[in-house]
């Protein structure tokens, strides 16, 4: 018998807005279990055979996309890996059209990195009988990477709630910022933005976080620095001069970093910018930087969102 | 035919007139309105229990014809129209080739009279293509029977081209209409820019993008003298400057959607792209201001800016679909709930939204009752409901009132003394009865 606890609520995961504390204390409290399965020496157990995922990727993606795969194959899953280059979607088939003719092949479950918000949903509400898994939907959400920072710093700090997280660049076009407020608010955890006024969209104080400009007042007492990608191509786009000046006022530095508590984490959800949002000596300091545990968690992270998905579904 | 409409509370905001009364409609216009009129020789509808107003106009309507019949015709637009209770449509300029010049007008206005199902007053182009470079042949399309000028979709962005063309206006007595947005500050926005596309992760459109042109061409109008009418004004900042250039007795007029009334960027967190339309879909500050503005009276009219689009091209994500719903068949419906059920204005100003306000600021016929006007008159049944579904006389269907129950509809459409669409009880729409004395 399942308990009330040790399911989720919804089919698919289209983003952590929906989804309640138990639930998400549910997803990390799985990714535990199978961080372990990860550390064995035959790193595999069958708990989705005969299941096939589609990863169905519409926009450039590296750790999210291997991320992905390795936790499917993890979990014994067929996988099939669509990118949108070299595909119909050159010649200008739909989203909808693409998506119809891979459900015709009877996939399981799929997941689904696009460039344009609410197209997991779109495809969510469409297929009755598939799991939808956003890997990131434009600037909305990217609910797996907020879990997987998530779980790093619970791993870390032993706690969610009353953590200082400073979250930090280029908050306006980062669906990773909006996973993780959402996330870090529902388990009570103090979130502070800071960015440049042209890197904060209209009204975020409303999701419940502390907005300041001043990059040393965002890291005084915090736990978890987290630092944003500076999307380079918006330079000169009146986002900011120059990277010299986005480095000299909101760049990670050693020095600003003794503001924070002692044991502060230092997080990225990568791709870095070394010398842009974050200096590599922080970046690749043991002391500080959890950034490639936060790789290595995300593989057990995904591997209890396929799971509670598709897996504990087809074992009843 | 002549028709005699009886027993019909008759409400003409032109006249003051709200009582039961019956209504003669000779050789395709008003001929009388009285108590009991006894007629010979004419059909007779009984209009117990329902109202009757001077019929609708819609002064921002997309037709799509020519060039875009996939999405809309003539013929349909027109009878999606009347649906509505519409008894005239201004057809828009941004057809495909564009209504710039004078060949374009002719051809809508000669479909019009073939496969029309109400009257159609073509806008034309304010610039040669739209393209806001060089206007229009202005007094050409006027003398061709454009009723105003627009680049609608578009602002006229150029603010000299902009004064040039309503200098130009005013010799002409014409109104240009205006959509009033800045393309950079709109910056790609697919929405309002406010709480819900952060939450949303959409590019968003600010309230500044309409207000800012506003402002300019309020002081543009005073400038020049000429009358600038305001399309589908969205936010609570164009309604104040508008409310402050009308004390100063500037000639501007604004025009506010049934959907800005009745939605907000809220309903946008369901990513349906029947929600998708510029301007959007503002928050629920702005939509109290528009509220408020219509009370007011900053508001002179009530316009669909009716935007069909395939089905194919919504069917698509949010970005990547065009704005515009469709708004023609529902409008009424959604008003009268909006605004008179929830208690912002009474019925008798409504209609005025509807009919007499659109005619009066575009110096159309119609809008009246009075003696000598165009038989033109929609039928109202505020009892009945409207369960909107995917079915419309119109070819498209991105309505964003899919799915809802409104209260009160049109019945029956009146053009010219014909009856263009009714859809009265069986009992009462029994064929007109041939009255004998």
């Amino acid at each position: 018998m399942r308990t009330e606890s040790s399911v989720l609520r919804s089919k698919d995961l289209l983003g952590i807005e929906p989804l309640t504390p138990e639930e998400i204390t549910l997803i990390l409290d799985t990714a535990e279990g199978f961080k372990e399965v990860s550390e064995r020496p035959v790193k595999k157990v069958p708990a989705l055979r005969g299941q096939l995922v589609i990863n169905l990727f519409m926009e450039a993606s590296t750790r999210t996309r291997v991320s992905f795969e390795i936790a499917e194959k993890r979990l014994s899953a067929d996988t099939l890996n669509f990118s949108a280059s070299g595909s119909a979607v050159e010649k200008g088939e739909t989203l909808i059209d693409t998506a119809e003719n891979l459900v015709a092949m009877h996939p399981n479950m799929i997941v689904i990195r696009h460039k344009h918000p609410g197209s997991p949903k779109m495809l969510a509400e469409r297929f009755e009988n598939i799991a939808v898994i956003n890997a990131g939907d434009g600037a909305h959400e990217h609910p797996t990477q907020a879990l997987l920072d998530a779980f790093t710093i619970r791993e870390r700090l032993g706690r969610l709630q009353g953590v200082n997280v400073a979250i930090v660049g280029d908050i306006k076009y980062s669906r990773v910022v909006r996973s993780n407020i959402h996330l870090l608010t529902k388990m009570k955890a103090n979130v502070t933005l800071s960015a440049p006024p042209t890197l904060l969209p209209a009204e975020i104080e409303k999701m419940g976080v502390r907005v300041v400009h001043s990059l040393d007042e965002a890291i005084e007492g915090a736990d978890v620095v987290m630092m944003l990608r500076i999307q380079l191509e918006r330079q000169g786009k009146l986002s900011f001069p120059s990277l010299r000046e986005y480095y000299n006022t909101f760049g990670l530095t050693r020095e600003r970093l003794r503001r924070a508590k002692e044991g502060v984490l230092v997080m990225h959800p990568g791709p870095m910018n070394r010398g842009v949002e974050i200096a590599s000596d922080v970046a690749d300091d043991p002391r500080y930087s959890v950034i490639l545990d936060q790789v290595t968690n995300g593989v057990a992270v995904r591997m209890a969102v396929l799971y509670l998905l598709g897996g504990a579904h087809a074992s009843e | 035919m002549n028709l005699l409409i009886t027993n019909a509370r008759v409400v003409d905001p032109s006249q003051d007139l709200d009582g039961t009364l019956d209504v003669l409609i000779e050789g395709g216009t008003i001929a009388r309105i009285d108590k009991r009129i006894k007629a010979n020789d004419v059909d007779v509808i009984d209009a117990s229990g329902l109202v009757l107003a001077p019929g609708f106009i819609d002064l921002h309507t997309h037709l799509r014809e020519p060039g875009q019949e996939h999405k809309e015709t003539i013929a349909t637009g027109t009878r999606a129209a009347v649906a509505g209770g519409y008894t005239a449509v201004c057809a828009m300029a941004n057809s495909v080739p564009p209504n710039d010049e004078r060949a374009v007008t002719e051809m809508v206005l000669a479909e019009s009279a073939r496969n029309g199902s109400c009257r159609v007053y073509p806008v034309g182009a304010v610039s040669k293509g739209l393209a806001g470079e060089e206007l229009a042949e202005l007094a050409d399309l006027r003398a061709a029977g454009c009723v105003a000028v627009s680049d609608d979709g578009k602002p006229v962005y150029n603010a000299q081209l902009m004064r040039r063309a309503l200098e130009y206006c005013s010799m002409l007595g014409m109104p240009l209409i205006a959509h009033e947005e800045d393309a950079n500050l709109s910056d790609g926005g697919v929405m309002h820019e406010g709480y819900f596309s952060t939450l949303l992760g959409m590019r968003g459109i600010p309230a500044a993008s309409e207000e800012t042109l506003v402002a300019r061409d309020v002081i543009l109008a005073e400038l020049t003298g000429a009358h600038v009418h305001i399309a589908h004004l969205s936010t609570a900042g164009a309604v104040e400057i508008m409310r402050q250039a009308r004390e100063r007795g500037v000639r501007v007029t604004a025009e506010v959607t049934p959907h800005h009334l009745a939605l907000s960027d809220a309903d946008v967190q369901s990513f349906s792209t029947y929600l998708k339309m510029n301007p959007p879909l503002r928050s629920d500050k702005h939509r109290q201001a528009i509220l408020e503005g219509v009370a007011d009276g900053t508001i002179d009219a009530i316009a669909t800016d009716h935007a069909p689009h395939h089905f194919d091209e919504k069917n698509v994500e949010f970005d990547l679909a065009p704005f515009g719903v469709i708004g023609l068949e529902t409008a009424f419906g959604v008003c009268y709930e909006q605004l008179v059920r929830e208690g912002v204005i009474g019925l008798p100003r409504l209609i005025e939204l509807l009919s007499t306000g659109p005619a009066r600021i575009f110096n159309l016929p119609g809008g009246t009752l009075r003696a000598g006007s165009l038989g033109d008159v929609t039928l109202l049944d505020l009892d009945a409901q409207q369960h909107v579904t995917k079915q419309f006389a119109s070819k498209a269907a991105n309505s964003p009132f899919i799915g809802r129950t409104l209260q009160g509809r049109v019945v029956t459409t009146i053009v010219g003394g014909v009856v263009k669409y009714d859809i009265r009880e069986p009992k009462k729409a029994a064929a007109p009865q041939r009255k004998r004395k």
